[in-house]
């Protein structure tokens, strides 16, 4: 795999080697394309650290490690053995994959998965868009009444989806005026305007709340330094915050890709019955029968779904990088 | 009640406030009117039909059903609504939930109700008949019912003198499951009476088995399999008028009759020397799964279960089902389920049990013709014929018997057509759901683990809304 | 629909989207003076306070009105469903379990995803290291509660079955349990310690999300103040004490804050053991009682008593908030 490169690495390798190299990586190489930080970090909590941390990883595995285990066991096994005894009589099956990959009867994953994108895509980039405009605006411009407003939008959180599912669902199915309705029998577009629409008002305040604290951090002189070059908002907005503020949207992003990818209620209900914009959990959520008796099936349901958030995790992963601020001057 | 995950009752204060169900039987009920479309229906001709072309020709329009039955029962559903396209024309667009209850009431509320619902519980069809927004069974369907069900059943579809739901499928709640071969081997008899019952647990006991399993945990619904328990005692003892009476909350639900059925379940399920064979001991009961509860049986560590047809189904996932061994259920099988016994001898079945209603949100000609269908004795049939692995029956009186394909499903229709049977609609299911989707299940479950008959039921009875 | 005709449907509102916003952008940059601030102002927050105002502001605002009413939103009934929630012995102990929640998820899966992104930070396997810790966070819910149940299972190991032997523990706690010769313990469903159990879940859940934003904070330390530390020997646990908690310390209170809030709205965990053997929380209760008992006087009160749980949070961040303003 391909470490990333930070943009502006401080460190020359002489550096590095006069670090006390007795780092994570527990083989005395220095560790590939380490930051100074995370040498000195290490430094001292060398052993300890690797152990603490190896632990905490075994710990939060070992759980999925028992579900993907069961997932390739024989359905009448699950319910009379425990799943580690797999390693002293393995007995593996692909059943329950086959089960539910197999495109038979109205479990055809293929239209679920592409309903999941088409959810899901517009769901993350039209939130982050609107709440990282916000967020800039809380931050960096004065207007009347900006506190009492942001703590007002950062409150809003707490709101459960639940207390919202039926005024907006009544909003959908009935707008004001002679709008199209988005939900109903009706619904423009099958439905898919209503769910975008629910996922990105769910999503808005955390987000910008995450985002501006994001954007607070970057310091105040660059941006007064460009104003006084004569750039407007708008151009400081697209050509400096956007690029500055890189990890925290990709952080925000993953986050976001994986609730709408993972969500079942907003889908359920605002799909209004149409099967044909269901996301991927909704047959999914189905697969444990009708009385529970076939969660076997689930645990594998369960891996096919998870394949996805985990491949856009490791993709938006390397713009975590430090060195994006590198030489900016901190207030 | 057909299974326990999401299809527990909600049933409004509403169900109060608007009806209880009226036992005398009301002779002058309402009915809708009948809407039809122009043209010749394309089943114009067909004799099984016939009920159907009188509603013209419906092709190009589409009957959204929404249901709380899921794959796998869905596709033998969807299989039987084929006729009925070929009959009129009419496209069904099916669609099946786990989350039926909430999803119910948010479109309903939202106005986005689908055009027909398979409704669990009596209850919840007055619920839904309090928003206004349902609309009442034609006459055809009505005429259906009178011809082929049982009176109660019609009243149970029945809100405030209005005939609304006509009921789809049911399932009986009043059996044992026990293993045959385990009763032949050691010369066990199938009790024929509540006192022949115990006394057969306390032989199984003496012998070194523990006779009973049960197992109640079900998620949200946790606790309701005692609340079967109790319903069907309490049918057993006082009979169907008292129980209504009860379910209606004429009678305060801690009333001494209902603390003495109470005690005859807890004479079973809480005697450590009787529970709970192959789990441990009584409080156990209330950690196990309904779905893992009967397992023991195969394995000879426990000899009976009280629990619904439904449970059928669930042999199949059984730990001993190895490589497709699934086991055989029938009477000369390796389990089946017995009658559960009377209390006392006065000629008369109980049969505890449960089902769906059709209830449907708007009545354009294809809706109405979709209802006549699913009430008439050809649906049934076709049902019956499209449900080949069993697990399905109606109390459809019309339905051939012999086309059921498992022995259960025969041994269920038999109980409920038996001329001695008499039916009652699971009581958690019409009570109101602060009951008997709330109180009523925690409480069961706080007394198996350990709390008292008489502190139950008051709990139970200060939770009853006043209104 | 088909295919082709969802990614129209795609294309068409990304298109749309796109051409909005890049109208209010062209038509706010025209005001670059710092009169036209207040314009760009609007311009920038609108979309965004819009939403929020009608989707989540007006049923809050509606939910806390319904709440002085009975079920059915008829008759007027004053505080009668609070006075409800703190006499009701079973709703004091879904307050109380609401506490538990709320106190121990936010500080623990906060802390351990803190220490586990500065210890992977760097490290060759950085990148697989957060993935596996990260992994609870994108696993569905459903998948979870299945995870869940193989770890808690519980079968009385005092047993003797017909053939002799004792029931298999299918879940891991209880089989080690079980292979140190302890009794086997009832995880879910012994009060009080069932709700610590499922709180555990929910930190397992929600550590994956601290690491990932702490660690995107870590690694925006500019490099010349940890230069400087080092420079001034500071290594180790002294080096995370006095730059690397400080620096963050916005981001820290964005998690705590973010969890915090999660965890007041928790209920598909509490679901999993149907809200029984004294476990329910708020969210879950309101849940219950506004969809199946069809009570919507006590669960809107129930849910606007979570609105007033989170004003300490809002208070403290207020207070964060004009810190950083004075800067």
């Amino acid at each position: 795999m391909s470490t990333s490169t930070p943009t502006a690495a401080p460190l020359g390798d002489e550096q590095q080697l006069q670090d006390d190299a007795d780092g994570g990586s527990g083989n005395g190489k220095p560790p590939a394309g380490p930051s100074g930080f995370a040498q000195a970090q290490r430094s001292l909590t060398g052993r300890v650290g690797s152990i603490l941390a190896i632990l905490i990883a075994i710990l939060w595995t070992l759980p999925t490690a028992g579900l993907l285990i069961t997932s390739f066991r024989p359905a009448s096994d699950i319910n009379s053995s425990g799943w580690w005894t797999f390693f002293t009589d393995p007995n593996v099956t692909l059943d329950n994959y086959r089960q539910v990959l197999s495109s038979g009867g109205d479990f055809n994953l293929s239209t679920y998965f592409v309903n999941s994108f088409i959810i899901t895509i517009p769901a993350v980039i039209i939130p982050i868009t609107l709440a990282t405009m916000a967020a800039y605006a809380f931050a960096w411009m004065d207007f009347k009444g900006k506190s009492a407003l942001f703590v007002a939008v950062f409150a809003l959180q707490i709101v459960p989806i639940q207390v919202t599912l039926i005024p907006l669902q009544q909003f959908y199915v009935n707008p004001p005026g002679n709008l199209a309705p988005l939900g109903g029998n009706d619904a423009l577009g099958g439905g898919f305007y209503a769910i975008w629409l629910s996922h990105a008002i769910f999503a808005m305040p955390l987000a910008i709340y995450l985002l501006h604290n994001f954007m607070r951090e970057i310091p105040g002189e660059l941006i007064e330094s460009a104003r006084v070059d004569g750039a407007g908002h708008v151009q400081i907005f697209t050509r400096m915050m956007l690029p500055l503020m890189a990890p925290a949207i990709a952080a925000f992003g993953i986050f976001q890709f994986l609730w709408v990818w993972n969500d079942l209620l907003v889908a359920l209900v605002f799909s209004g019955g149409n099967q044909a914009v269901a996301p991927l959990t909704v047959p999914l959520s189905s697969l444990a029968g009708q009385r529970g008796e076939d969660y076997f099936l689930l645990s594998a349901g369960a891996f096919v779904s998870l394949i996805v958030p985990l491949i856009v995790f490791l993709s938006l992963q390397r713009y975590f990088v430090r060195g994006l601020l590198a030489g900016s001057v901190k207030g | 009640m057909r299974s326990a995950r999401s299809r527990r009752g909600l049933t409004g204060i509403a169900a109060l406030a608007v009806s209880a169900i009226a036992l005398t039987g009301c002779a002058s009920e309402e009915t809708g009117g009948t809407q039809t479309a122009s043209g010749t229906s394309p089943g114009e001709g067909r004799a099984e039909c016939s009920q159907l072309t009188q509603f013209g020709d419906l092709t190009g329009t589409e009957v959204r059903v929404f249901t709380s039955i899921v794959q796998p029962e869905s596709d033998a559903q969807q299989a039987s609504y084929e006729l009925f396209t070929e009959c009129t024309g009419a496209e069904v667009a099916y669609e099946g939930s786990q989350e039926f209850e909430t999803q119910l009431s948010v479109r309903v509320r939202g106005g986005n109700a689908p055009d027909i619902a398979y409704v669990p519980q009596p209850g919840l069809v007055n619920t839904m008949v309090a928003t206004g927004q349902t609309v009442p069974a034609p006459q055809p369907v009505s005429d259906n019912v009178d011809e082929f069900f049982p009176e109660i059943w019609r009243e149970y579809g029945t809100v405030d003198g209005t005939f609304y739901a006509a009921p789809l499928g049911a399932n009986v709640k009043s059996f044992v499951w026990y293993s045959p071969s385990f009763f032949e081997e050691n010369g066990y008899e199938i009790p024929e009476t509540w006192d022949e019952m115990t006394a057969l647990s306390e032989e199984i006991a003496q012998s070194g088995t523990k006779p009973w399993c049960a197992g109640i945990e079900s998620g949200t619904a946790t606790g309701w399999t005692v609340t079967d328990w109790l319903e069907d005692a309490i049918l057993r003892d006082q009979g169907a008028d008292f129980y209504d009476q009860w379910v209606n909350h004429e009678v305060p639900f801690d009333d001494q009759a209902v603390a003495d059925s109470l005690d005859r379940v807890g004479g079973i399920l809480k005697n450590g020397d009787f529970v709970n064979g192959g789990f441990g001991d009584v409080r156990s009961i209330a950690s196990t799964s309904f779905q893992d509860a009967g397992y023991p049986i195969l394995s000879d560590n426990c000899a009976m279960m009280r629990q619904a047809s439904f449970y059928a189904a669930q042999w199949a996932s059984a730990p001993s089902a190895e490589g497709g061994n699934a086991p055989v259920v029938a009477e000369d099988g390796d389990v089946f389920a017995f009658y559960l016994p009377v209390t006392q001898d006065n000629g008369e079945r109980p049969v505890l049990g449960g089902g769906e209603f059709v209830l449907a949100f708007d009545d354009r000609p294809e809706v109405q013709a979709f209802q006549t269908y699913l009430s008439s004795d050809i649906w049934a049939n076709e049902k019956a014929e499209a449900t080949p692995d069993g697990g399905w029956v109606s109390a459809n009186t019309g339905l051939d018997i012999n086309l059921l394909n498992s022995p259960i499903d025969v041994l269920s229709a038999e109980t409920l057509q038996d001329p001695n049977a008499v039916f009652r609609f699971d009581g958690s299911d019409q009570m109101p759901s602060a009951v008997g989707a709330g109180s009523f299940w925690t409480q069961m479950t706080d007394w198996i683990t350990g709390k008292s008959t008489g502190d139950a039921l008051t709990q139970i009875e200060e939770s009853w809304p006043t209104s | 629909m088909s295919t082709p005709e969802k990614f129209l449907q795609m294309g068409i509102a990304i298109a749309l989207f796109i051409a909005l916003m890049s109208a209010i952008l062209l038509l706010s940059s025209r005001f670059k003076n710092r009169s036209g601030e207040r314009l760009q102002a609007a311009a920038f927050l609108l979309p965004a306070v819009l939403l929020v105002a009608f989707g989540l502001l007006y049923p809050a605002l509606k939910t806390i009105y319904q709440s002085l009413f009975d079920s059915f939103g008829t008759n007027f009934v004053g505080t009668e469903n609070y006075q409800t929630i703190i006499t009701n012995p079973d709703l004091l102990v879904v307050l109380r379990n609401t506490l538990f929640w709320v106190l121990l998820t936010p500080l623990l899966a906060t802390f351990i995803g803190l220490i586990y992104a500065v210890l992977v930070d760097g490290s060759r396997f950085e990148k697989q290291a957060k993935a596996l810790v990260f992994l609870p966070m994108a696993i569905s819910l459903v998948g979870a509660t299945i995870i869940w149940k193989f770890v808690y299972a519980y079968r009385d190991n005092d047993v003797t079955l017909a053939d002799g032997s004792n029931p298999a523990q299918i879940g891991l706690l209880n089989a080690m349990l079980d292979g140190v010769g302890l009794p086997t313990f009832q995880f879910l469903t012994s009060p009080p310690w069932n709700t610590f159990f499922l709180i555990v879940i929910l930190i397992w859940i929600q550590a994956g999300f601290a690491m990932v934003i702490l660690s995107a904070s870590i690694k925006a330390i500019p490099e010349d103040i940890i230069e400087a530390a080092r420079l001034d020997g500071v290594s180790g646990v002294k080096m995370f004490r006095h730059i690397t908690v400080p620096s963050i310390r916005p981001a820290l209170i964005v998690v705590l804050t973010t969890i915090s809030i999660a965890t007041l709205k928790v209920f598909d965990i509490v679901q999993t053991v149907g809200g029984q053997f004294d476990t329910s929380v708020l969210a879950y209760e309101f849940y219950r009682q506004f969809f199946v008992a069809n009570n919507q006087g006590l669960a809107t009160a129930l849910a606007t008593v979570i609105f007033v749980l989170v004003i300490p949070i809002i208070f403290y961040n207020v207070r964060q908030f004009r810190r950083l303003e004075a800067r």
